[in-house]
């Protein structure tokens, strides 16, 4: 049976050498021209429109939209709502990975697919949920209100909005990495006299913070360009619930397009350099892995 | 050392399984219940008057076409990008993460800008007869735009990965180039372009902000259901905007549902 394979092997090689070579190559020309095109078209147009558009009216123009005191509050309100939902949902996110990976316990995978589920809720969805649930129309927003704690349109809700939709990030991230690790350096850290915070402290999140490290600056790309959810609880209130993304659709709809793009062009820059930032951390640890790999062969 | 040598596991598991319920379950279920306040009558207003069918059928439809298309178009760009080296091909590579970088209220006015019918390119569109901005084809796409890193991204990693000797042996035994895609390739790469399309479709039943500018929202023709949801609030009508959240949500759950399902098998028979 082998040596028939072999035999038809050598019996095609010189066959496809003759006769459909000049064709596989005109073959590979043409679907590198037609992805490349696809893409650039698909992808490259709107992105060089969100700079060019910005720069239609020069650098002055560019530099203006970033000194009008409503656009400085937005941008003041983002960094504090990508702030605090960076705290919070790296602390929760050290919190469920440990538990997941750490402990056995009935109903992990279920545990799992609830952490999961903001990911493929609509962000119209999340908001709608958030505002239902603390708005002035639900027995704990009334309470909350009359305790003097506004949720709903208000900064607090743009929070919790923005935690729900990217809730799962770090866990995943976390969880993901955790669980090749296993329990081993815990165990061992624990039988040599350790407790379990310092164990947290001084083993796992050092050995984890590549993986923590990753799943922070995903959540906070996502938090800062958080739109559908955050429009529906902000409630729109300018110089106090406008964050920038609700910003720059307001000044696209009252025409101000330098401004609106110049603004869109900021927010852009930082969250790709984010993602670019994290594609590098993620090639250093496949390469990071392969050396751990080649190290425990012995090669 | 036994399972649960390390302490603290009842705080640890009360701490997360409370957090969870709060921030998710909780006001998840408040929409659910929110809308089963409606009559029987005032559901049948909320979710199948012409008005909330036609959005229903927009974005269903238009999600449908946009994950089929970044299928296709997906796993053909993966395909490039894994099997050929050319110049740049790492450029190319990093513009298929822009629409995830991006964020969908920038996506949605760099679209609506580009193709609407004086935009640079909505004027050389509208020449040939093609109306792309404020029509149902620019809902679509925008949902394709959104979706297509996911088609790319979750087959790019399993064919990198394929060992090309199963398609070195169909091709050494004389099967046809198609004939060793259609039979050979394809098949091994089912579940990983099924993710990608289960992930784009997900993603675009439940956009937003890079729709609505390009979209242009009129009533009973370019209205995605996202979209109703906030008209109606700002109706202050919050159990008609309920009932059109709860089939979104059903919508989206089925849908993570079926991409944990497709890759636990995918795991099951890697480890087989």
């Amino acid at each position: 049976m082998t040596g028939d394979l072999n035999a038809a092997a050598v019996h095609a090689a010189p066959l496809r050498v003759a006769t459909t070579r000049p064709v596989i190559r005109f073959g590979k020309a043409a679907a590198i021209v037609v992805a490349v095109v696809f893409v650039v078209a698909l992808v490259g147009l709107p992105l060089v429109t969100v700079f060019a558009e910005a720069l239609r009216g020069g650098v002055r123009a560019f530099a203006d939209a970033y000194s009008e005191p409503f656009a400085l509050s937005a941008i003041r309100l983002t960094l504090e709502v990508t702030a605090a939902t960076v705290a919070f949902n790296a602390s929760f996110g050290i919190l469920a990975a440990w538990t997941i990976t750490k402990y056995r316990f009935w109903g992990k995978a279920l545990l799992l697919s609830a952490i999961d589920v903001p990911l493929t809720v609509s962000p119209v969805v999340a908001g709608l949920a958030i505002l239902l649930t603390v708005g002035v129309h639900s027995p704990l927003g009334t309470w909350l209100v009359a305790h003097g704690l506004r949720i709903a349109f208000a900064p607090p809700g743009i929070i919790v909005a923005t935690i729900f939709v990217t809730f799962p990030y770090v866990v995943r991230e976390l969880t993901a990495f955790m669980q090749e690790q296993g329990r081993e350096l815990e165990e061992a850290a624990l039988s040599l006299g350790a407790g379990v915070w310092q164990t947290l402290l001084t083993v796992t999140l050092p050995t984890a913070r590549w993986a923590l490290f990753d799943g922070v600056l995903l959540c906070k790309a996502r938090a800062m360009g958080e739109f559908g959810a955050v429009s529906v609880i902000s409630g729109r209130v300018r110089g106090y619930t406008d964050t920038v993304p609700l910003h720059i659709e307001i000044l696209y709809n009252e025409d101000a397009f330098v401004a609106a793009f110049a603004l869109a062009a900021g927010l852009a820059t930082v969250t790709m350099v984010l993602a670019a930032i994290r594609t590098g951390i993620e090639r250093r640890a496949i390469a990071r892995n392969a050396v751990a790999i080649a190290v425990t062969r012995g090669e | 050392m036994k399972p649960d040598a390390i302490p603290g596991r009842a705080l640890a598991l009360g701490t997360t399984v409370s957090i969870v319920t709060l921030l998710v379950l909780i006001p998840l279920a408040v929409v659910v219940l929110t809308a089963s306040g409606l009559s029987v009558s005032g559901l049948r207003e909320a979710l199948l008057s012409p008005r909330a069918l036609a959005a229903f059928r927009l974005t269903f439809v238009a999600s449908l076409a946009a994950a089929s298309v970044d299928l296709i178009a997906g796993t053909f760009v993966a395909w490039v990008l894994v099997r050929y080296r050319f110049v740049g091909d790492v450029f190319l590579d990093a513009l298929v993460n822009v629409p995830l970088a991006m964020p969908t209220a920038v996506t949605g006015i760099a679209l609506a800008t580009l193709y609407a019918p004086t935009g640079s390119a909505g004027r050389v569109l509208t020449t040939i007869g093609l109306h792309v901005g404020y029509t149902q084809l620019g809902v679509w796409l925008a949902l394709t735009f959104v979706g297509f890193p996911f088609a790319v991204r979750t087959v790019q990693p399993v064919l990198a990965a394929m060992p090309s000797h199963f398609e070195e042996a169909a091709a050494s035994l004389g099967a046809s180039r198609a004939a060793t895609l259609a039979r050979v390739t394809l098949p091994l790469l089912g579940p990983a372009i099924l993710t990608g399309f289960a992930l784009a479709l997900a993603r675009a039943l439940g956009e937003y902000g890079s729709v609505i500018f390009i979209s242009g929202n009129m009533p009973l023709r370019t209205e995605i259901a996202p979209l109703l949801i906030v008209t109606r609030l700002e109706e202050y009508d919050y159990q008609g905007a309920a009932a059109i959240a709860t089939v979104l949500l059903v919508a989206s759950l089925l849908a993570l549902v079926a991409i944990n399902t497709i890759q636990r098998r995918l795991a099951v028979a890697r480890v087989a």
